[in-house]
């Protein structure tokens, strides 16, 4: 994973770079703009976190960047395909983990006796040593989730897109599995791309904080977080930085109410 | 720094070791006195049940050529057995239908898919299979009769005209059913085009497949019934279609019932035996079989 990193650093000076994307949907009211002339750098090993209210477009953004849907206008590139995790854990429930991983990798084109012990050493990469064998609806939603980071991990890529992926968790499972995220991201090195509506999460896992805006979705303003990891989400930085960008995030959602 | 890191990160570990334990249930087997209380006892007293009332309707219709009564319908199967012939009857249709359904398995399931995935084809022919389903293939026996003449091509015909729509509309309902999150899943891991097919596009439908296998088992089972009942010739051997005509050419009725339990036996052996174990493990294996 490091060499890959290495790698990685020298041939490109980003993860993924979006320049100038727009993207518009045909809606009742013919075209709707949903995202305004987005650019944005995810430089190798950074941890970005989009931060928007409802109707901004983080979903579509993060969708443009898998490839799953294409820009109205400007241009995407990100180093290989990136991998995409959801807010629901998207495990195939006629696998078992173990498989879920395994498939992951076959279809990377991972030779088939090297599958195995790769999946056993990414499901003990997110603590779930033993689960193998297990189907999905046996696990929690917690396990679920780790799983899922398992398999996206298992693309090996360099830039990992997450959708939300904790906001169907209990408090207390979240916590800790942003503790797993920021630990795993800090031994892999990846860079990662995290959208979410919880600004405390935003601020208590990202190096930087993008916030959007909403209707269309434009880049409103973006911190810096240089809080040390590892963080806690109660910790009083964390909850100063929180604090400041709630009350920027109020003012944009406010602008919606007055027309 | 290093230190706390290390200890932040046990930490997290063995919490999310205990939260596992708190949120996982150990699942076990039920009792083997449980199965036999729920399962089991029900249909033998059902079937107890038919008996006792047969056995009470007789003495009343007082016809033996129009209800026969259970010894005689007993003697009849003796009767078979020791002529050797019940064996050849049950076994000359379950293999028909069989072949029959594996064949129409063969036709259907290509099908069903170009009807699920190109959208073409199911506009063309989407509600031609819908409508051919409502369509009881036995209406076909007589123009197969007089296209393929009186062999067991006409048997298969109508077998694949009643069972091929249920098996391809059951795999369309099965594809339109896979959760779109599924396939956005597939996607990102690179399974698209065939790839995709096989591996998300195909284990995502099986549930409703195999409902649709059940359904066509059903069909299969019934059409070949109809068409041995009316297509009767030496040429096509022996089946249980054949042995009810023997009954009813003979006026006997305790034939005719013989044939009538045996096809609904065979019927329902089948589905017990292959397509709901088939179901049972689909659903159990993905945790939407909720234990009763």
């Amino acid at each position: 994973m490091a060499t890959t990193l290495a790698k990685a650093a020298e041939t490109v000076e980003y993860a993924a770079r979006l320049e100038h994307v727009s993207k518009s949907f045909a809606g009742p009211g013919g075209q709707q703009l949903v995202l305004d002339d987005i650019s944005l750098d995810v430089a190798p090993g950074e941890f970005v976190t989009l931060l928007g209210a409802s109707g901004c477009g983080k979903s579509t953004l993060l969708n443009l960047v898998a490839g799953l849907d294409r820009p109205t206008v400007g241009s995407i590139a990100t180093d290989g395909r990136p991998a995409l995790m959801f807010q629901e854990h998207a495990l195939f429930p006629w696998l078992t983990a173990g498989k879920n991983i395994e498939l992951a990798l076959k279809l990377r084109g991972v030779p088939k006796n090297e599958r195995r012990d790769k999946a056993e050493e990414l499901l003990e990469l997110v603590r779930l040593k033993g689960a193998y064998g297990k189907r999905v609806h046996e696990l929690s939603g917690g396990m679920r989730q780790r799983v899922a980071l398992a398999r996206a991990l298992a693309q090996e890529s360099n830039l990992l897109l997450m959708d939300e992926p904790f906001a169907a968790l209990d408090a207390i499972t979240r916590d800790v599995l942003h503790d797993e995220l920021t630990r795993i991201w800090a031994e892999t090195g990846l860079s990662v791309l995290f959208v979410t509506h919880n600004v405390r999460e935003a601020v208590r896992l990202a190096q930087r904080v993008i916030l959007l805006s909403s209707r269309p979705g434009r880049i409103a303003r973006e911190w810096a977080v240089d809080i040390p990891q590892p963080r806690r989400i109660e910790d009083a930085p964390v909850a100063e930085l929180s604090l400041e960008i709630t009350d920027v995030l109020r003012g944009e959602i406010r602008r919606h109410g007055q027309h | 720094m290093a230190s706390t890191e290390t200890t932040s990160a046990q930490d997290a570990g063995s919490v999310e070791a205990g939260l596992d334990a708190l949120e996982t249930t150990a699942a076990g087997r039920t009792p083997f006195a449980q199965t036999f209380k729920n399962k089991i006892l029900p249909p033998i007293i059902a079937i107890a049940v038919v008996l006792v009332a047969w056995t009470l309707l007789y003495p009343v219709v007082d016809n033996p050529s129009k209800l026969p009564s259970p010894n005689d319908v007993w003697a009849e199967v003796e009767d078979q057995w020791l002529k050797g012939t019940l064996l050849d009857y049950i076994w000359g249709s379950v293999s028909r239908g069989l072949l029959g359904f594996l064949l129409a398995l063969a036709i259907g399931t290509p099908l069903g898919l170009l009807v699920a995935r190109v959208r073409f084809v199911r506009a063309a022919f989407g509600p031609i299979l819908s409508g051919l389903q409502s369509l009881p293939s036995v209406a076909w026996v007589a123009p197969a009769v007089i296209w393929l003449g009186l062999d067991n091509s006409v048997m298969f015909t109508v077998i694949l005209l009643g069972a091929v729509p249920s098996i391809a509309n059951g795999l369309v309902s099965g594809v339109d059913q896979v959760p779109p999150l599924f396939l956005r899943a597939g996607r990102t891991l690179g399974a698209t085009g065939l790839r995709g097919t096989w591996h998300i596009v195909m284990p995502a439908a099986l549930p409703g497949y195999v409902a649709g296998l059940k359904q066509g088992w059903a069909f299969s089972w019934r059409s070949l019934m109809a068409a041995e009942i009316i297509a009767q010739s030496p040429d096509m051997g022996m089946g249980l279609g054949q042995l009810l005509e023997v009954g009813r050419t003979n006026s006997s009725m305790a034939t005719v019932f013989l044939a009538i339990l045996l096809i609904l036996f065979v019927g329902i052996a089948i589905d017990l035996l292959i397509f709901s174990p088939l179901e049972r493990w689909v659903l159990r294996s993905r945790g939407l079989l909720v234990k009763s």
